[in-house]
């Protein structure tokens, strides 16, 4: 018999005519973190929703504990005591966190659940693993990380022995994937096994005993992590050595937008804006640092145009603006690169063309007189893939089939194309791959070169760091004075992070 | 059984979808064809011959398809937008009660001139009852489902109200049934001595309008982004209300042109049996058409022909004509299933 826990062989999975996984082997031993390292696109998650038994496999077998799993039956997989936690929460919002990990556990025929006895348990395995959260609170009440949690918790209450976790920490802040690391080690010491999704190398290098690295659909590579380099790991990946961006001297320019105390009322339970004054100045990138949830996405929906000051006033080019809205931002010169790419920035169900002229359709370019010039804008959509190098099938495709990072091209290319004085980049590079980042980050210095002043509002310390020219922190709705280049440390950030000295600011 | 997301549908997914949907239809039909004692064969081809058989059958089918067109559009250009509009038939009796108003002696014109302005006063007395509901969703988010489909039950205890009152024909022995429209403002008949009459060439027409609409036009593009994905719409700096209310208005609009065609071009003045539920099986004519503004044309036809032939088929065979009611209903079904079969794939494992 084998020793391990996990055993995919020779998977195959094909889309059309897209392999997704090809002939893709690997085992994972008890006690063991594997990560599974790859760009987005690579296969990763499809063989994950195999392994889970979401998709069928047209080759390949899976086995779990030495027994063959019947292909296609998700409930196999939960009972052979495989857990996932997705990268997408599978929460019910209005439930409380005891009902959404006891969901479906019970048998049918009950009439009620034994809360009492599924509180204990949830308590005794939440402290047990480091995973606190209170089992009688709402999931909509929560945090991002405490809803990770309970999601981990949800796998932990069925019995599993394997967890899976698809880029965990997309979502979290560096404390909160700190507090999740830890967890993770404690579950390893219980003789549990895991796979770690993740396509970020230095928290690749962190957790895991052993990387498989994924490359379009095929096992590139695999290496014990403890003398794996950093460079060899993103070699495998993308095939090639990624250098961090340079950040050239660039001549300053005038200030082109400014915001004046501006206070928003804030929507529902979201953090609004207390009293804000912020300058974007030509040639700089201005970077936005914080914990998420603090203001942030406010700030971001204030200059999108979404949301209009309660307070205080927004100038543009050293004229106030009046009647705000997104329309309104797009003519004043504002470029917009929201934080959700598929709810906000694009139209799943519609194709490239349609997708990319959505901010410009009236423009004397692509309609006259209420009827639209579709030559014109299938050409634009052309234009863009090409001059950023989108991987699509053709501009009538259907933009939902694009993946994270030729969206996110596209977002771009549809922003950037009318040469903006202000750039709004909101988590531009969330979930992408290395190749896309440092595209990203390539023509977002492009445009500081050319004289915009960008606001780059990120989770990711390290992203702020090397790209910014001021760095501002965010802490519940207010800002810290800026900081030049090199000037704080990563130390002094995180205190302004956690909200210290901004009273004194 | 799984469902797996597929890519975009071909050419030939979507026109042989609808065939397929009406396949099933006739299958489940013929059971209770069976039930009822008849052979199925012979029913479905009574069925036929009474909507296409002879000349008679076919204008028979083609005047009941007109109104099918009108509401079918409705629906088709709202639905698109995502903007549940069920009140098709309120606003049908709108735009019938506008043309009645004004067409019975109001306005002495003549009828190059009445019947372009009563086709006005109805499409604005439609849009205006689908206005209301739609500034409630979009100032209040008042669910326009509810609103639309309440509004139906008021629109028609509103014309009972009418029928009986100030619209009363004195000279109608006692009916509930408005006066007769003076002869300019009537819409012509097409073949001397048939019933049909010029509305189905305006629904033709409009079915064109529409299409151009949706595929050509700013407007369209809207309405389509919107119906998509509202939040991204607005971000793009798509005004989203703005263009819920112009939705509201054209399909209101496009209903209420049902109701004045059918007064205009055929019945002469209004009943309380004006429409069997034309605003309702517009809701079934635009999902058989998938919302395509000319697939609608095709779909009311079929619609009305299976009416019109199962009416014709119940005289001979003795099976009750509500045969033309399950079908049409079971056609709504199989359509919608086969419209979920075009976006993702089932796994049987």
């Amino acid at each position: 018999m084998t020793s391990s826990v996990l055993r995919l062989s020779s998977i195959t999975k094909r889309f059309g005519p897209l392999t997704a996984n090809d002939a893709i082997s690997f085992e994972l031993a008890p006690g063991e973190v594997v990560a599974l390292l790859g760009e987005n696109g690579a296969g990763k998650t499809t063989l994950m929703n195999i392994l889970f038994g979401h998709y069928v496999a047209d080759e390949g077998t899976v086995e779990v504990f030495g027994e063959a799993l019947p292909p296609g039956d998700p409930r196999a997989a939960l009972e052979a005591g495989v857990g996932m936690v997705h990268q997408h929460f599978t929460l019910a919002d209005n439930m409380t966190v005891l009902e959404n990990i006891a969901l479906g556990t019970e048998s049918p025929w009950r009439l009620s659940l034994d809360r009492r006895r599924a509180a204990a348990r949830i308590r005794a395995l939440a402290t047990d693993f480091g995973l606190e959260v209170d089992p009688a609170a709402t999931i909509s009440a929560l945090t991002v990380g405490e809803r990770q949690r309970v999601e981990i918790l949800k796998a932990l209450y069925r019995d599993a022995r394997i967890l899976i976790l698809d880029e965990p920490t997309a979502v979290l802040t560096p404390i909160e994937t700190e507090a999740l690391f830890s967890t993770l080690r404690k579950l390893v010491a219980k003789g549990l096994s895991i796979i770690f999704i993740s396509h970020k190398l230095n928290e690749v290098l962190a957790i895991s005993d052993r990387v498989v690295v994924l490359r379009a659909g095929k096992l590139s590579g695999e290496r014990r992590t403890a003398g794996a380099t950093r460079q060899e790991l993103a070699a495998l990946m993308v095939g090639q050595e990624v250098a961090p961006p340079a950040v050239p001297e660039v001549a300053r320019g005038p200030v082109l937008l400014k915001l004046y105390g501006v206070s928003t009322t804030g929507r529902g339970t979201r953090q609004r804006l207390d009293d804000v004054s912020l300058a974007l100045i030509g040639g700089e990138i201005t970077g936005l640092a914080g914990v998420s949830g603090n203001g942030q996405a406010a700030l971001a929906d204030l200059i999108a145009g979404l949301e209009k000051p309660a307070s205080g006033r927004i100038e543009i080019a050293s004229a106030a603006i009046a009647d705000w809205s997104p329309r309104a931002a797009l003519a004043a010169g504002i470029a917009r690169i929201p934080e959700d790419r598929h709810a906000v920035g694009t139209i799943g169900d519609m194709s490239v063309t349609e997708n990319v002229m959505a901010e410009q359709y009236r423009a004397p370019r692509f309609s006259k007189r209420g009827f639209l010039d579709w030559k014109a804008a299938r050409a634009f959509a052309e234009e863009i893939i090409r001059d950023y190098d989108v991987k699509c099938p053709s501009p009538e495709a259907r933009i939902r089939l694009l993946s994270g990072g030729n969206m996110q091209k596209l977002i771009l290319g549809r922003a950037l194309d009318p040469d903006p004085a202000v750039i709004l980049a909101n988590q531009p590079t969330r979930g992408l791959d290395v190749g896309a980042i440092a595209y990203v980050h390539g023509r977002l210095l492009a445009a500081r070169a050319r004289g915009a002043a960008i606001l780059l509002i990120s989770e990711d310390l390290e992203e702020i760091m090397a790209l910014s020219d001021r760095i501002l922190v965010m802490s519940n709705g207010r800002l810290s004075t800026p900081s030049a280049r090199g000037e704080r440390s990563v130390r002094d950030l995180a205190e302004l992070m956690a909200g210290h000295g901004l009273e004194a600011a | 059984m799984r469902l797996e997301p597929r890519p975009a549908p071909g050419m030939a997914t979507l026109v042989l979808l609808p065939l397929g949907a009406i396949l099933v239809t006739v299958l489940a039909a013929s059971l209770l064809v069976l039930a009822a004692g008849a052979s199925p064969l012979s029913v479905f081809g009574l069925v036929l011959k009474g909507a296409a058989g002879t000349q008679f059958a076919l204008l028979e089918t083609l005047t009941r398809a007109t109104p099918l067109i009108f509401t079918g559009l409705a629906i088709a250009v709202a639905f698109r937008a995502k903007l549940w509009n069920i009140g098709a038939e309120a606003q049908l009796y709108a735009g019938a009660v506008a043309t009645v108003v004004l067409g019975t002696g109001a306005l002495p014109l003549p009828a190059p001139i009445l019947v372009p302005l009563l086709m006005i006063a109805a499409v604005s007395a439609g849009a205006l009852l689908l206005l209301g509901p739609a500034i409630l969703k979009t100032r209040f988010g008042v669910d326009e489902v509810v609103t639309t489909l309440l509004l139906n039950f008021i629109m028609l205890l509103f014309v009972s109200m009418l029928l009986e009152g100030v619209l009363k024909d004195p000279m109608g022995l006692g009916w509930p049934q408005s006066q007769k429209l003076i002869a300019e403002a009537r819409l012509p008949r097409i073949i001397t001595g048939k019933r049909l009459h010029y509305g189905f060439v305006v629904a033709v027409f409009s079915a064109i309008v529409v299409w151009i609409i949706m595929k050509k036009t700013a407007l369209g593009y809207e309405m389509r982004a919107v119906g998509h994905n509202p939040t991204a719409a607005r971000f793009a700096g798509i005004p989203v209300n703005g263009v819920l209310l112009k939705t509201a208005i054209l399909s209101g609009g496009l209903a209420a042109l049902a109701g004045f065609s059918e007064v205009a071009g055929l019945k002469g003045n209004l009943t309380l049996d004006l429409s069997p539920g034309f605003g309702y099986s517009g809701i079934v004519v635009a999902m058989l058409a998938m919302l395509n503004p000319l697939g609608v044309v095709a779909a009311a036809i079929f619609v009305a022909g299976i009416f019109v032939g199962a009416d014709a088929m119940s005289r001979t065979a003795g099976v009750p004509s509500y045969i033309a009611n399950v079908m049409v209903a079971t056609a709504l079904l199989t359509m919608v299933t086969a419209i979920m079969l075009t976006r993702f794939k089932v796994r049987w494992r």
